[in-house]
């Protein structure tokens, strides 16, 4: 019988009465990995040893008084963020034996709130797909059918916390790589404002659009979890120096008088049928909460993918490019010069996908066409910014579908780029603007979960969470989990 | 437009990577499709929009001049894979 | 044909901050290999620049000085490249938008005439590291910890017209970082460093020629001997029919040649974009006022001070200012009471002498302004003669003291006693009864002897103003 409870508050609670210790929280997440992870594939690394160091650690806070409402609750981290001294691959070959000499803002801060984690998660390679499928360590199977892809690129964390292995665990978007997950397993992903997580020790992939966030099975979950990695980091230059509110107070508030806008090109052809019904379901629950719903439009919204297929390949051609085999990392056995050296590690350790968006990257970059491509992108970003701007003039958040269609099957767009980019279609404006989103479970399409968005203005995360919890105090969608968990939620 | 596959080879080169000759042709097709997707930019009206850099409308916070960081090379040159005497080492260069 | 020759000069100043510009790491120069490369500076995964302030404040000041204008908001770009010492694959650098925008340099030239050399623009970047060639036979070591050294890149107009010029404007632009204090200007530890662009067309000729990049100058005189050699290159390869090549170029000290370099062969697509890493620095009119608000006194200022105050000759005040410590040294020496013209003389003299001859800068001279003034008082007040003093000078330099203590220790305060020097000149002119006859018969050029023979006797410590008049005196009578 699992240990594993609900929500974050109910394991506090347990744990603050001696109903359950950190131990056996952690124990029972680490039993799970050993039990399921084979056919699901969502971990790279397991640290039994140090987790439980830390549930033990955490279990004395604990009994002395001083534990908070995250502590002793296990979670693990996407294989992304630098944990010192053990291994952080980024699901590359290139840095496969990469033991990180230091923490991550996001790492330490969770662990000073007394989290334990247990380890690291799979993920596209460098963050780099939207199904992961480009892993250096294997595709991760989707919990609700293992023919199916989790969703990319924080899929190892996604499938990880829907299987119940985990409560809770970290992810990255830099064009909806929560959100996207989140949508396809049944959980909710929050990405918060460009600036409102650092980024220090988080691998980079595109500097001006990636941002930390959660994966979790509630807003409430997120409230807290959010509340431990946001704020001013002075190793980030791109960190706001902005304070971060309580989100947890602002849960309840009631969301009489908002105004919530419904941008008409989120509802165009390109989306599955199960998948409008279930967001129009929402809408119109939200309705039913006190919301005024109104019509907006995005005019650019199309555009984003296109301008995401720029400015992201070309900001990670050039992060990729300290992976050159000296100083860490990969490097290749075969012998040769300087420029052979330097070929061969990246071209031995880098997977296919990684390599389109380098070269994609250096060709929108290179002389005579950055005009044309790159600066041209920034513009229409520009634009798709001023368009978001000019709706929440009139509403508090936007809403609409978080994916397409709900997950698809392994394999199924990996042989054409174009179709699996568009998968994130609704997801990226967020990115490029820095606006913060979330994706909660909104209902099923061919027994699948279905993602609802919502997308506020800059530091607006406790609305959003405030919106989401109002949501699931309605609706029990993201209690709803699959078979694998074995019940558990 | 279309890429060909000297304009993979050529920024291959640019990006130290090598695509193998088999290889090339499905890269070629590929990145041509990647090409061709954003190239749907061109037709949008930019005249006098100021390019968005950076979502974050801040300015740089300046650091003050303290030596902060302390000497860790050895625990650093763990992760590489060819040192001595101090030095990361590589193939010879010849300036 | 007579030819035109055109140059452009790129001067790179280390900034003389403690930290590096995006790191907390030292950039205190001889450390050993990588044990001041931190993470930032080696690139790790997941790490991030954030910017020295003093870097900025040094770019600024740089900017001040020269009349330039300042960017209000300037950007941080990437430069794209792949290096061994270069850790991330690029340079963070400005490209659209550098923090020093036009300025402009007044150079005096060899035949007087002043000259106005553009600046284009002054910008802030990354060092990066050093790779060691020479260690191992087989194989390149790197060094990275000058990774991340603040650099200031000063970027001239294509304005020299000769390698004299290009090296006037060069020591100008060190005497300014100088000054300012914003580099230490060694040129031997790499702190100010100049790549020359270089080309010649026909006299006449509007259009210019193609130009080679000369690389790796680390002195005033092999700027100049680089660029002659490369100029008579580019000459005779054009005159036998040839055509110049755009390519960068290694100057070689020791062949005195300069030859293509095969590790920038490929041309380079360096793919700038915005550091989005990096936000846009936004100076303000409170900023540039703090700046301007402690700018020290420049070279042309004090020019005009030091000929005002000072009484000295043009070509004395063009020295002592031409180096700031020596102006320093000089100005602390007269504030100690000093007479300007002996101080000018002193450490023009006998100071600049001894210190070339150590090899020493000023700022580490062996006599402290203080003591040399101590000698310089002992010559006004005739406790010693200007002859005494170069011995004491001598005693000074090898340790022995201030001046007061050389002087009594070796017994050379002056004989300003009529009655001892009347002695020692009542003897000479006794023993020297020939000599006398010579005088006496109008050769007056013997008064020299006499001198010396007093001198002699007195162990060179009479005084000579009363020595010459007693003598004339004795000898006249």
């Amino acid at each position: 019988m699992s240990t594993l409870l609900p929500d974050f508050a109910e394991m506090a609670r347990a744990l603050r009465a001696g109903k359950v210790s950190s131990r056996e929280l952690t124990g029972d997440c680490l039993a799970r990995i050993k039990r399921h992870d084979s056919s699901l594939n969502s971990f790279i690394s397991v640290y039994p040893e140090q987790a439980l160091a830390a549930a033990d650690a955490a279990d004395k806070a604990i009994a002395s008084g001083s534990a908070g409402p995250l502590t002793g609750i296990p979670m693990a981290h996407k294989d992304i963020f630098c944990a010192e001294g053990t291994r952080t691959t980024v699901g590359s070959k290139m840095l496969d034996n990469f033991v990180s000499p230091y923490d991550s803002r996001v790492v330490s801060g969770l662990a000073a709130a007394g989290m334990v984690s247990v380890g690291k998660t799979n993920m596209d390679e460098f963050a780099m797909g939207s199904s992961n499928e480009t892993s250096y360590f294997g595709p991760v199977k989707n919990p609700w059918d293992l023919q199916r892809s989790p969703g990319g690129s924080s899929g190892g964390s996604a499938a990880a916390v829907a299987a119940g292995l985990v409560p809770a665990a970290t992810g990255t978007d830099t064009g909806g790589s929560i959100r996207q997950p989140a949508a396809l397993t049944g959980l909710t992903g929050l990405k918060p404002t460009y600036g409102r997580v650092s980024r220090y020790g988080m691998v980079a992939f595109a500097s001006s659009l990636d941002q930390a966030g959660t994966l979790t099975r509630s807003a409430a979950d997120a409230a807290l979890m959010l509340g431990a990695m946001a704020g001013f980091d002075e190793r980030d230059s791109t960190c706001a120096n902005v304070p971060v509110p309580d989100y947890s107070a602002t849960l309840n508030d009631s969301l009489q008088g908002k105004t919530i806008g419904v941008p008409k090109e989120f509802f165009d052809d390109g989306l599955e049928a199960g998948c409008a019904q279930a967001v129009q379901d929402a809408i119109a629950e939200y309705q039913k909460l006190g919301a005024t719903v109104k019509e907006v439009s995005l005019p650019n919204l199309a555009m984003s993918v296109p301008v995401y297929y720029i400015v992201a390949p070309a900001e990670c051609s050039s992060n990729l490019s300290r992976f050159d085999g000296v100083r860490f990392g990969y490097r290749t056995e075969s012998t040769g010069d300087l420029a052979d050296m330097y070929t061969r590690t990246r071209s031995e350790a880098f997977g296919a996908e990684v390599k389109r968006r380098i070269m994609t990257g250096a060709y929108v970059l290179s002389a005579g066409y950055y005009d044309a491509y790159y600066l041209q992108a920034q513009k229409v970003r520009q634009l798709i910014s001023d368009d978001l701007s000019r709706c929440f003039a009139e509403v508090d958040l936007i809403i609409g579908p978080t994916t397409p269609t709900p997950a698809f099957k392994l394999g199924e767009k990996m042989g054409d780029p174009v179709q699996m980019y568009l998968n994130d279609m609704y997801t990226i404006a967020a990115n490029l603007a820095g606006l913060p989103a979330i994706s909660v479970p909104c209902g099923t399409s061919q027994n699948l979960p279905v993602g609802l968005q919502l997308i506020g203005t800059q530091f607006a995360e406790g609305l959003l969470l405030n919106c989401a919890h109002q949501y699931q105090q309605a609706t029990d969608w993201h209690l709803r989990t699959p078979e694998i968990s074995g019940g558990v939620a | 437009m279309p890429l060909s596959k000297q304009d993979i080879d050529h920024i291959a080169r640019l990006a130290r990577l090598e695509v193998a000759p088999q290889e090339k042709g499905d890269y070629a097709e590929k990145l041509s499709q990647i090409i061709e997707l954003v190239e749907q930019l061109g037709a949008i009206d930019t005249t006098g929009v100021v390019p968005m850099a950076h979502p974050l409308d801040m300015v740089q916070r300046l650091r003050p001049d303290s030596v902060t960081e302390t000497d860790q090379r050895d625990y650093l040159q763990q992760n590489a894979r060819d040192t001595e005497n101090a030095l990361y080492i590589v193939p010879k260069v010849i300036e | 044909m007579s030819w035109e020759v055109v140059i452009g000069l790129e001067i790179h100043a280390q900034l003389a901050t403690k930290s590096k510009i995006f790191s907390g790491a030292s950039t205190a120069f001889g450390a050993q290999p990588n044990a001041q490369a931190c993470l930032v500076d080696l690139g790790y995964p997941g790490v991030l620049p954030v910017l020295n302030e003093q870097a900025v404040a040094m770019a600024v000041k740089f900017g001040v000085a020269v009349g330039a204008e300042i960017t209000r908001r300037s950007v941080f770009a990437r430069k794209n490249y792949f290096y061994p010492d270069l850790p991330k694959g690029y340079q963070i650098s400005q490209f659209e938008l550098p923090i020093v925008g036009n300025g402009q340099l007044t150079i005096k030239l060899e035949d007087g005439t002043e000259k106005v050399v553009g600046i284009t623009r002054a910008h802030l970047e990354e060092d990066a590291g050093k790779s060691l060639h020479d260690i191992f036979s087989d194989r390149t070591g790197i060094d990275l910890n000058r990774a991340g050294t603040p650099l200031l890149e000063i970027v001239s107009e294509p304005d020299m017209r000769s390698a004299a010029e290009a090296v006037t404007y060069m020591r100008k632009i060190h005497q300014i970082v100088r000054y300012l204090g914003v580099c230490d200007g060694s040129m031997q530890e790499g702190s100010f460093r100049c790549d020359a662009n270089v080309s010649v067309r026909p006299m006449g000729q509007e259009e210019l020629g193609t130009r080679t990049e000369l690389k790796n100058i680390n002195s005033f005189r092999f700027v100049e001997r680089a660029i002659n050699f490369e100029i008579q290159r580019q000459i005779d390869l054009i005159e036998d029919g040839g055509t110049v090549t755009q390519e960068t170029r290694l100057y070689d000290p020791d062949k005195d040649e300069t030859r293509s370099m095969r590790s920038k062969e490929e041309a380079n697509d360096y793919r700038y974009f915005p550091d989005p890493d990096l936000l846009p620095v936004v100076i303000d009119d409170d900023f540039i006022a703090a700046i301007k608000a402690e700018l020290p006194e420049l070279p042309a200022a004090k020019t005009i001070r030091f000929a005002e105050s000072f009484g000295l000759k043009s070509a004395q005040i063009e020295t002592l200012v031409g180096d700031v410590d020596m102006a320093a040294y000089f100005e602390q020496v007269v504030g100690e009471g000093a007479d300007p013209r002996l101080a000018a003389n002193y450490v023009l003299g006998d100071l600049t002498a001894a210190l070339n001859k150590d090899s020493l800068e000023i700022a580490v001279s062996k006599i402290s302004a203080v003591d040399m003034a101590g000698l310089i008082k002992r010559v006004m007040d005739n406790t010693i003669s200007g002859k005494i003093a170069k011995e004491v000078f001598e005693a000074m330099w090898s340790g022995e003291g201030s001046a007061d203590a050389v002087i009594e220790s070796r017994g050379l305060k002056q004989i300003t006693d009529t009655g001892a020097i009347e002695a020692a000149v009542d003897q000479a002119i006794a023993d020297n009864p020939q000599q006398v006859a010579e005088f006496k018969g109008g050769k007056e050029k013997v008064l020299g002897f006499f001198v010396g023979k007093v001198m002699q006797l007195t162990q060179g410590k009479a005084n000579p103003g009363q020595v010459n008049k007693l003598l004339r005196d004795k000898l006249s009578a």
